[in-house]
């Protein structure tokens, strides 16, 4: 009988566990022993402070439970620990980038330097703002969108949905090594046709390069999105005999529309901050210049380098490249925020 | 308008692998056929093959003849996506339209086929769901997501989006087997009253539910692992269950096998 079990032998599925808040306690620990350490050794780097009060805090962590607790709890605290400090290590540059660019970039960032353009400024005063350089790199950017992402998304539906054999192979081979062209390379080879035809530099030119880069990564996220469409709903749409065209027009792609649209946000995030083919083709213009088809045109992150390059260390130059980075990483972050909002949106409704 | 089917001399093949060897017989109209079998035998493979959803899967080809009506479905010039719209099926794992509501979902087939004349969608929807014995469990939800039901409501939901393009025959690859007891128990309520306007084939793994509910069975089996599957009888249902005439059948459906 069971319940007449009533010795109070010591619970063997019970061990010694040190508190909840001992992770904390360690930390603070090794952070003070760190801190002692480098003080009395006179290290300058806050760096090396750091990474001995992450070492510390390891093994602190390690040889404490395994005293209490035991070694293979000893072992779960340690890896534990080490996901802790690899994600605080991950942090520190980014975070440090994002206040970096924050604090510097708001000094001259107002309404006024996102409506004016540099006109007549010259790159070592202060005034002038980023007007022409929002509206190039807006227009290149659809232009190039508007080129890639069709583009891009009937290719994914070709190699999901009907390719097979060598074809298919192939493209899907040129895709890998297109994700892998070096931007500055898209831009040389559009640089060269046109110079064959004798133009000068444009906006769309640089749409062009932009294109080549942003197509191979809009192919691969949209192939991923239509793989994880369940086969069954395809052959459910086919069995009420709707034609293969008209199921992957009404079923398939509905059903992937928010991975698809992230997908294509974030490739548009990625081609909005390259500089390379931009510099090539587009050449970056102080005046305000709205047709993408004709004359040299401005571009966020060549605005960036130029007022970084050509300015000679001054100080209101600088600002105003930070200001830009800052706006070209809110244009970048509000787009994925978009596109998160899109995913969900459209996400398949699981509610009653 | 159900319609018979002729089956003769069928073979279908996964690229070079021959899954179902040289199977002919007569689905007769009107009346429920359930194909039993060990796993991998070829009784899916079979029933798809009966709406041309075989050659769907890469590398799925077939040799033989299949009549509906004396018209052969693998004859020269026959359109798949018409084949489909006059035989249905029904799968193993309920399978709505996840972006679509229950409304939307019934309504897919016409909608997507564009067959349809305006006003008269609102009347196929409720019929079908009727048909599909679902109306009074969604009939206030219609614009509620069909993967908000029920497994047994989805089925059901499934059932009702095949019925809604009027096939002539209806193929259930296992229906209720992943379903709970009483969602079966009403999906087999709702082939006894279905067989009164289509032709049906089931496939079923449960040997009860193929004598409850069907008026002949065909027995299939392999006769090892790697070897094409083949029918070794199809008879009534009554006969198959109580004095079948072929030796393995018998073992079969009493357990003794293998």
């Amino acid at each position: 009988m069971s319940h007449a079990i009533t010795d109070k032998r010591p619970s063997t599925l019970r061990g010694a566990s040190l508190p909840k808040w001992s992770p904390y306690a360690f930390a603070a620990c090794s952070v003070a022993v760190a801190i002692g350490i480098g003080v009395a050794a006179g290290l300058s780097s806050k760096i090396q402070w750091g990474l001995i009060a992450a070492v510390l805090f390891v093994v602190i962590t390690y040889g404490v439970a395994a005293r209490v607790e035991g070694r293979r709890q000893a072992k779960d605290r340690i890896a534990t620990s080490f996901v802790w400090v690899a994600f605080l290590i991950a942090l520190v540059p980014l975070v440090s980038l994002v206040w970096v660019t924050v604090s510097r970039g708001v000094k001259v960032l107002d309404v006024y330097f996102l409506t004016h353009s540099m006109g007549v400024v010259a790159d070592s005063e202060p005034g002038g703002g980023i007007y022409a350089a929002i509206l190039g790199s807006l227009e290149q950017v659809a232009l190039a969108t508007l080129i890639a992402a069709p583009i891009g998304v009937l290719t994914a539906i070709y190699l999901v949905e009907y390719g097979r054999g060598s074809l298919a192979r192939a493209i899907t081979f040129f895709v890998d090594v297109m994700t892998g062209i070096p931007s500055i390379v898209a831009g040389l080879f559009i640089l060269s046709l046109m110079l064959i035809f004798e133009m000068q530099p444009f906006g769309f030119a640089g749409s062009l390069a932009l294109a080549i880069l942003m197509m191979p990564i809009v192919v691969r996220s949209t192939e991923e999105m239509l793989k994880l469409v369940p086969n069954e709903l395809r052959e459910a749409s086919l069995a009420l005999g709707v034609p293969k065209w008209r199921t992957i027009l009404k079923v398939v792609l509905p059903t992937s529309l928010g991975g698809i649209t992230t997908g294509i946000m974030l490739a548009i995030a990625r081609i909005a901050g390259e500089t390379a083919p931009v510099l090539l083709l587009v050449w970056g213009n102080p005046f305000i210049n709205a047709n993408p088809f004709e004359g040299a045109q401005a571009s966020l992150p060549l605005y960036i380098y130029q007022q970084y390059a050509n300015s000679s260390g001054s100080g209101a130059a600088y600002d105003r490249a930070w200001a830009a980075s800052l706006t070209l990483i809110a244009f970048v972050m509000i787009l994925n925020l978009v596109a998160r909002g899109i995913a969900r949106w459209k996400a398949p409704k699981t509610g009653r | 308008m159900a319609k018979r089917i002729d089956v003769s001399g069928l073979t279908a093949y996964y690229g070079s692998h021959k899954a179902i060897e040289d199977i002919s017989m007569t689905v007769e109209p009107r009346s429920v056929t359930a194909f039993i079998g060990p796993s991998g035998c070829g009784k899916s493979t079979f029933l798809r093959t009966l709406n041309r959803m075989h050659e769907v899967t890469s590398g799925g080809r077939v040799e033989g003849k299949v009549l509906l009506d004396d018209e052969d479905l693998y004859g020269a010039g026959v359109d798949p996506v018409s084949v489909r719209r006059e035989v249905g099926m029904v799968f193993q794992r309920p399978n709505p339209f996840p972006t679509m509501s229950i409304f939307d979902n019934v309504a897919a087939g016409l909608r997507l086929n564009g067959s349809y004349k305006k006003g008269e969608l609102s009347d196929v929807v409720e019929k079908s769901l009727k048909g599909a014995n679902l109306w009074n469990e969604v009939k206030d939800r219609l614009n509620k997501p069909g993967s908000g039901l029920s497994g047994g409501q989805q089925q059901r939901l499934c059932i009702a989006r095949a019925i809604a393009v009027e096939p002539k025959v209806l193929l259930m690859d296992e229906p209720c087997s992943a379903l709970d007891p009483i969602s079966t128990l009403a999906i087999e309520d709702l082939i006894g009253e279905l067989k009164e306007r289509f032709t049906i084939v089931i496939v079923t793994h449960n040997m009860q539910q193929a004598a409850r509910v069907s008026d002949r069975t065909a027995f299939f089996n392999l006769a090892a692992v790697g070897q094409p599957g083949k029918l070794i009888e199809i008879d009534d249902t009554e006969r198959i269950f109580s004095n079948p005439s072929v030796q393995a059948t018998e073992d079969y459906i009493s357990g003794r096998f293998g």
